[in-house]
């Protein structure tokens, strides 16, 4: 990864079923609404610091409904 | 009530509760899943495994194909199925039975039970802690999650010893055996039809009296969907928590180096959770198929049911590097222990609080303990796995 790039993580409401492994991994990156399903927090950008938590995320993910992208 | 004969060939006469399943499946699944993904056997009128993660949760995930009118493979088949909304529901039933439950499981909410499940397990520790000796599984692990859940549905905890009969009926002998399962299923209806009776009276701050309250397209629920719920809760809330402390327990009995681990670095908590569930996740559920399909490349045909192997396909080694290795600080794990799909168990937050606390409480206590080589360990048969008897000694 390019230094200069950033990641913006998305949650794929449809395929979200709020197992909340995110929100546990990387509480600063996802909110849980009132049912227990993840979005992410604002439009998703990810601090530098945060990249690592973003990945274990997605990796963690029984859905496979976390998105990463590089911009 | 019928006998099974003992399995010769797995892959094509596979049974769930055949002896060699019940007390180390996962060279049975392990074998399977080379040789053939999605296994048949004739026995239970039908029935399809799926081995491989990828099998699994194409499975979980099709709806159309698969139903979940039925949750459990069993001789009988009765019609109609025992409702027990939404864990039996197929869409669109499904989301409006799941979404009044939701609230009262999320993260938010159970953090609210945490301090009274700690205080539960040191009044069960002070129990035994000085006898040097105690069996995990009796008078630990299970009283945990059938306490909490009590608490939950505003039940006695006095009534637990019942809880624990129904469920064995229902879920272990009730594979084969209808009679005791109907029987169960009767006793819960009507207990708790009486418990409904007085709420009407004086309605409580519980689970029951929310259920009562609810209301769907403006109408109440209909009683066999409020007593169908109510013993899905119950159930689903007992064994399978209870199956995974225990589990976790005797792996940390018989496994120093993770036991001192775990000691020596507390923060690996989380991961070690979660691979606690993966390595040994209670719970294989089931569908029906209603129409014909192919999974992985094999043919699937309606007639039969699924084995919905959810502790088989984690530990898929596509899927998760050293899969029979239980690796306290496993970065990646995307385990199926609580399903995959619309029927993720709706009460997960719950069951990790509980086994999380239930470790963490007794790893203060109990540093130093060992399986008790004096007595056997024996794990529940079918549907739930878990230790029935785990004997331990301490210190």
């Amino acid at each position: 990864m390019a230094p200069d790039k950033k990641l913006r993580i998305s949650v794929d409401p449809n395929k979200c079923q709020g197992h909340n492994r995110c929100y546990q991994i990387a509480p600063g990156l996802f909110r849980l609404d009132d049912l227990g399903n993840a979005r992410e927090i604002g439009d998703g950008s990810v601090p530098k610091s945060m990249e690592d938590k973003a990945w274990l995320a997605k990796a963690n993910c029984p859905e496979m409904a976390i998105d990463i992208v590089e911009e | 009530m019928s006998k099974h004969p003992p399995v010769v060939d797995w892959t094509t006469d596979f049974d769930h509760t055949d002896p060699r399943w019940t007390e180390n499946p996962f060279p049975i699944w392990d074998d399977l899943r080379q040789k053939c993904p999605v296994a048949h056997s004739n026995r239970f009128q039908g029935v399809y495994l799926p081995t491989s993660y990828e099998a699994v949760s194409a499975i979980a995930h099709d709806t159309e194909h698969f139903s979940s009118r039925r949750v459990v493979v069993r001789d009988d088949r009765p019609e109609p199925p025992i409702p027990s909304p939404p864990i039996t529901s197929d869409p669109p039933h499904h989301w409006p039975a799941k979404l009044m439950l939701l609230p009262y499981f999320t993260l938010a909410a159970v953090k609210k039970l945490e301090a009274k499940t700690r205080g539960l397990c040191n009044e069960l520790i002070d129990r035994f802690i000085a006898d040097k000796r105690c069996d995990v599984a009796t008078q630990y692990s299970r009283h945990i999650p059938v306490r909490v859940i009590a608490f939950l549905l505003g039940l006695p905890e006095g009534d637990s010893a019942q809880f624990i009969d129904w469920i064995h009926q229902i879920l272990e002998v009730g594979i084969k055996n209808d009679a005791v399962l109907m029987r169960a299923v009767g006793e819960m209806s009507r207990y708790f039809g009486a418990k409904i009776e007085l709420r009407k009276k004086q309605p409580g701050d519980d689970l029951i009296t929310a259920l009562m309250q609810a209301r769907q397209e403006g109408a109440p629920l209909p009683s066999e969907h409020i007593l169908g719920t109510l013993r899905l809760l119950l159930i689903a809330g007992i064994d399978t928590t209870w199956s995974a402390i225990g589990a976790s327990l005797w792996h940390l009995a018989r496994t120093p180096t993770d036991r001192k681990r775990l000691l020596a670095e507390p923060g690996l908590m989380p991961t070690a959770v979660e691979e606690f569930l993966r390595a040994y996740s209670p719970v294989t559920m089931a569908r029906q198929v209603m129409k014909e399909t192919a999974v992985c490349g094999v043919p699937v045909k309606p007639g039969n049911m699924v084995l919905l192997s959810f502790p088989a396909a984690n530990r898929d080694p596509a899927v998760f590097p050293d899969a029979d290795k239980v690796v306290l600080d496993r970065a990646n794990n995307r385990h199926a222990a609580f399903g995959l799909g619309i029927h993720r168990c709706v009460g997960s937050n719950l069951a990790r609080m509980e086994l999380t606390v239930a470790i963490e409480e007794w790893l203060k206590r109990i540093p130093e303990f060992r399986l008790d080589p004096s007595s056997p360990v024996k794990w529940s048969e079918g549907t739930v796995r878990g230790p029935r008897q785990l004997p331990v000694l301490l210190g």
